[in-house]
């Protein structure tokens, strides 16, 4: 790249950075089935406010296999307006077999296809987060929180210095405990929410404006 | 005498190695059937570029991924830390295929895993 050009977008970017011109794009990033897709379809039915969804959820694994971009939404909380870009991206995974889609009743075929368009899926979450400003990092409250994928992710975002808010999701359920959540990655905020009862979601926009506004 | 060859790699060993060498040898002895236990794990943008390589090997019947974990870094909280943004240091990490290395516990300070010898 010449001086000229690299002057260019350099000044665009601070441009953009000090007057806010851009939203910033934010991914849902977790591992599968911590409920990033119903996060996202919550944030647009408050926010939006048509029928439209992000993605279809499912208790199988891997439902989402291509990430979704939703531009230009604009929150209100704490007395601030914000407009973020949500990418809504497939649950990353260090293993995916075909056999686990097959005990859910797939077809051999249909396990090997969802399997495929699985590991295409990760490939893509994983690269997205080179064009990210920050990430949603959501959590099954009900599940050991030292997973991989929350260890990666988390690096990933401090070595890039960019901003993390990490939603303990699945509060409604019995066995959730958010407070272990907190306890394991204590330098990040983190709100306790149900993205698909509702419940937690004025405390998470706030979190939201106040990390990404 | 059957069973699983376990290998515990030097810091000074694997910081040789570029980032994707490292990926690469990783993979590639993973897939042999190999447990690797590093003294010194990978950066995250390494851990990301990793599972992006796993997901491209993974074969039907062949090879269905990695087991991998790492402990969480530790973080320096202090107002100094915070101040100077010191980046966080690498630990101890266990990678093996997914069909023969199961994480049975893990928190801050402790990865318990079961190693099976049939596949």
């Amino acid at each position: 790249m010449n001086m000229l050009k690299r002057f260019k977008v350099s000044f665009s970017k601070m441009f953009n950075k000090l007057f806010k011109r851009k939203g910033a794009c934010i991914g849902i990033y977790g591992p599968p089935n911590a409920g990033k897709t119903t996060l996202s379809n919550r944030i647009l039915k408050d926010w939006v406010g048509t029928e439209e969804t992000m993605g279809s959820v499912s208790h199988i694994a891997h439902e989402t296999r291509h990430a979704k971009r939703k531009n230009e939404i604009t929150i209100e909380a704490n007395g601030y307006t914000i407009s973020l870009d949500i990418v809504d991206t497939p649950g990353i995974a260090t293993k995916i077999d075909f056999h686990d889609f097959m005990e859910q009743g797939m077809s051999d075929s249909e396990s090997k296809k969802r399997s495929k368009e699985a590991t295409e899926g990760v490939i893509e979450a994983v690269k997205w987060l080179d064009d990210l400003d920050g990430v949603i990092l959501v959590m099954d409250s009900t599940a050991n929180p030292y997973t991989q994928v929350n260890v990666t992710v988390i690096g990933n975002m401090e070595a890039r210095n960019l901003p993390l808010l990490i939603v303990a999701n699945k509060v409604d359920l019995p066995d959730a405990d958010p407070a272990i959540i907190k306890e394991a990655f204590p330098q990040h905020p983190m709100v306790p929410v149900s993205a698909l009862e509702g419940v937690g979601m004025d405390s998470f926009y706030e979190a939201l404006a106040k990390q990404f506004g | 005498m059957k069973g699983i060859q376990l290998d515990l790699i030097s810091e000074a060993r694997i910081s040789q190695m570029a980032s994707m060498e490292k990926v690469r040898y990783i993979i590639d002895e993973v897939r042999k059937g190999k447990i690797l236990v590093l003294e010194k794990g990978l950066n995250p943008m390494e851990e990301a570029k990793l599972i992006e390589m796993t997901m491209s090997a993974i074969q039907p019947d062949v090879f269905s991924g990695i087991e991998m974990q790492s402990y969480p870094a530790y973080s320096d909280n202090s107002l100094l830390g915070k101040f100077f943004k010191k980046q966080s240091s690498r630990r101890l990490t266990v990678i093996g295929p997914a069909n023969q290395l199961k994480t049975l516990q893990k928190d801050s300070n402790l990865i318990s895993a079961l190693v099976s010898i049939s596949k």
